[in-house]
């Protein structure tokens, strides 16, 4: 993955609330195997109804609760493949903003107001460091887990982090056998 | 007193937790639709499944309900390489996997419980939001991503914050034709579809106990739709005479049994949030919107987005109208369907088409209607054959179809045409979910039989009388499609 630190840019303005990844990405692009390619299928109904427009912006502004729904990383990989490297919205789904987290679209969480505030402007810059948005309004601080700041700033590939503390999940594996059959036994 | 009060979900996390921020992953489920780039990720990197053993596949979302007997002969060419990516992979890495052709195929969310693989205390994970489904064993299960998927197979932990707790109390009983998803709908209805976001929520009390394994597997289910990590509901002799005698049921039952029963949450442990609902005050619901928590009770009507209390916002709730070509003020009864389908992870296990088939039984498809019940694995088809329910819904003119996930999503041949409108006992009535321009509303599986029998919903609580004398004075003329 790589590193995440600064994002700045124009910005483009999802004004709806509850967006979930059904919208985001319709199941009949979920039969690919890959992972890219997925841009030009991002909200393929609404944009071609003439629902919305949204121009490949590096930031995306959304109302709360974005990416609700199905667990379908495909709506992340839509939304970098598109061209967004940040959405920011008052709250996402749980899944939806672990999903960015692990492929480098940075989801940042501001108020509703600065939300409006940033869509106003039109143009943003996130600092991920700083964990901060400054845009024409002022500037707001976000919040995000310091581990995975860490990460992405870093660009770590979490699996290799992982493998380096295999010790103590063969501890953990000896120490708690499982109750159940395996799998492989059925 | 206990000194350290812990609630159930405290018990299974510590039990879990292995430090630098990772827990243990003790069962990882697998389906095709959000596995192949994680298998990808795994060959590019040259690594290897770690366990195998606590892994399990199966194919459901692209395969199609009408006894297509092998992958390669499903006809949708994109299906069909998702189906065989998944079983040349599941080859490859050593996974076990049930795919067509297979006896113990099914919906992942159905076939776990079914074959006893789902245990209390275990941690459960599958690329699938649904899996929250699992919890109804007092299992801490949730719905990942396909990257977190890939880290699940290559070290069988995965990287969690430890989110926040809920507990939902059900008191009193709930009253006749009222159930599991009539619980769940009404609580969504009214904490919104965010309102359980960062929380794993324990569903309790009176009404929650007195729920079968497939009730509070249903309320499980829907906890995403309120947005919730994971749902659970404390193990007991329900849960535990459910697993008994199951293929992956622990060797050592009794001792199993006996950690089981440490599980529940202690008396005084604290959540960081508490909601308390009254069972017995539920009505049957009916979804009118575009999400699951657009939801109101049979006897209401379709709301007016202006006077709106709760969660939904006036302007979603007005494009959501829209979408459904639904006018304020009709009354939810007067609602006139095209399609009826019962089944999904949801409301596709045994007792959902037990209480379907009671409801039809003898009675017959609105002409106007299409309905279809697709058991949610081949094992629950079965069942329903040596019982007959196939009979009953074909004579009363559904199709009895294979299982599947079917059109809860449609990424296989069934679903919705634009402009459609379903009754449906899935979870979600997302726009174009079911189908592009299809219309879903959410209700039980006794609601969706009634509606399909009429043609319209029906308040099933005073509906059987007249349906039943009717049956008397005006035999059935129509036949078995």
């Amino acid at each position: 993955m790589k590193p995440v630190e600064v994002i700045e840019g124009k910005v483009s303005v999802l004004d709806r609330a509850d967006v979930d990844t059904d919208q985001i990405i319709p199941k009949q692009f979920l039969k690919r195997v890959e992972r890219t390619g997925f841009g030009e299928f991002l909200f393929y109904d609404w944009i071609r109804d003439g629902e919305i427009e949204l121009e490949p912006n590096p930031i995306l502004v959304a109302g709360a609760n974005f990416g609700s729904g199905s667990s379908r990383e495909h709506a992340v990989w839509a939304l970098a493949d598109f061209g967004f490297d940040a959405v920011i919205a008052p709250s996402f789904s749980d899944i939806f903003y672990v999903n960015s987290t692990k492929n480098g679209l940075l989801p940042v969480i501001v108020s509703a107001e600065h939300c409006r505030g940033i869509a106003a402007a039109g143009q943003a810059r996130i600092d991920l460091d700083d964990q901060t948005v400054d845009y024409a309004g002022g500037v707001v601080r976000f919040e995000i887990e310091e581990d995975v700041r860490h990460r992405l700033l870093a660009g770590h590939d979490e699996i290799s982090v992982t493998l380096q503390v295999s010790d103590a999940i063969d501890a953990y594996e000896r120490d708690h056998p499982a109750i159940g059959r395996a799998t492989t036994s059925l | 007193m206990n000194p350290n009060p812990q609630t159930m979900f405290d018990k299974i996390w510590r039990r879990h937790e292995l430090g630098n921020g990772l827990i243990y992953i003790d069962l990882h489920l697998v389906h095709e639709v959000t596995s192949p780039q994680a298998f990808d990720g795994l060959r590019l990197a040259d690594r290897t499944v770690r366990r195998p053993d606590r892994t399990l596949a199966t194919a459901d979302h692209n395969v199609p309900t009408d006894d297509t007997p092998l992958a390669r002969m499903i006809t949708d060419e994109l299906s069909r390489k998702q189906v065989e990516k998944l079983e040349s992979n599941c080859e490859e890495f050593g996974v076990p996997l049930y795919s067509l052709g297979s006896q113990r195929r099914g919906i992942v969310h159905v076939i776990g419980p079914e074959l006893g693989v789902t245990q209390p205390g275990m941690t459960i994970v599958c690329g699938d939001s649904h899996t929250s489904t699992h919890g109804a064993f007092g299992a801490l299960a949730f719905g990942i991503g396909t990257s977190e998927v890939e880290h699940v197979l290559a070290t069988q932990t995965l990287v969690q914050k430890r989110p926040k707790t809920m507990r939902i109390n059900y008191s009193g009983k709930l009253p006749e034709e009222v159930g599991a998803k009539d619980m769940i709908l009404a609580t969504i209805g009214r904490l919104g579809t965010g309102g359980m976001a960062g929380h794993v929520v324990e569903y309790a009390g009176e009404a929650v106990r007195a729920l079968s394994m497939e009730g509070r597997m249903t309320m499980c289910n829907m906890t995403i739709e309120g947005g919730g990590r994971a749902g659970m509901i404390a193990p007991d002799e329900a849960t535990f005479a459910y697993v008994e005698g199951k293929p992956g049921a622990p060797e050592d039952f009794g001792a199993a049994v006996a950690a089981w029963r440490e599980l529940t949450t202690d008396e005084g442990a604290g959540f960081d949030t508490e909601v308390e609902i009254d069972a017995s005050s539920l009505s049957p619901m009916v979804t009118w919107g575009t999400n699951p928590g657009m939801v109101t009770e049979v006897a209401s009507t379709v709301p007016e987005p202006g006077s709106l209390e709760g969660p939904v916002n006036a302007e979603t709730a007005a494009r959501a109208l829209a979408y459904m070509a639904l006018e304020p003020g009709t009354p939810i009864t007067e609602i006139q369907l095209d399609r009826v389908f019962i089944g999904s992870c949801t409301n596709s296990r045994i007792e959902d088409l037990r209480a379907a088939a009671a409801i039809v039984e003898g009675r017959q498809v609105a002409s106007s209607v299409r309905a279809m019940v697709v058991p949610g694995s081949e094992g629950v088809r079965r069942a329903a054959e040596e019982e007959g329910l196939h009979e009953t819904f074909r004579e009363a003119g559904f199709e009895w179809r294979a299982s599947g996930c079917s059109m809860c999503l449609g990424m296989n041949p069934d679903i919705l045409i634009e402009g459609e409108r379903c009754a449906s006992t899935s979870n979600r009535n997302f726009e174009g979910r079911q189908g592009k321009g299809g219309r879903t509303h959410l209700v039980s599986p006794r609601m969706a039989a009634a509606a399909a029998i009429e043609g319209h919903f029906v308040d099933i609580r005073n509906w059987e009388r007249t349906a039943n004398s009717r049956q008397r004075t005006t035999p059935s003329s129509g036949g078995s499609r």
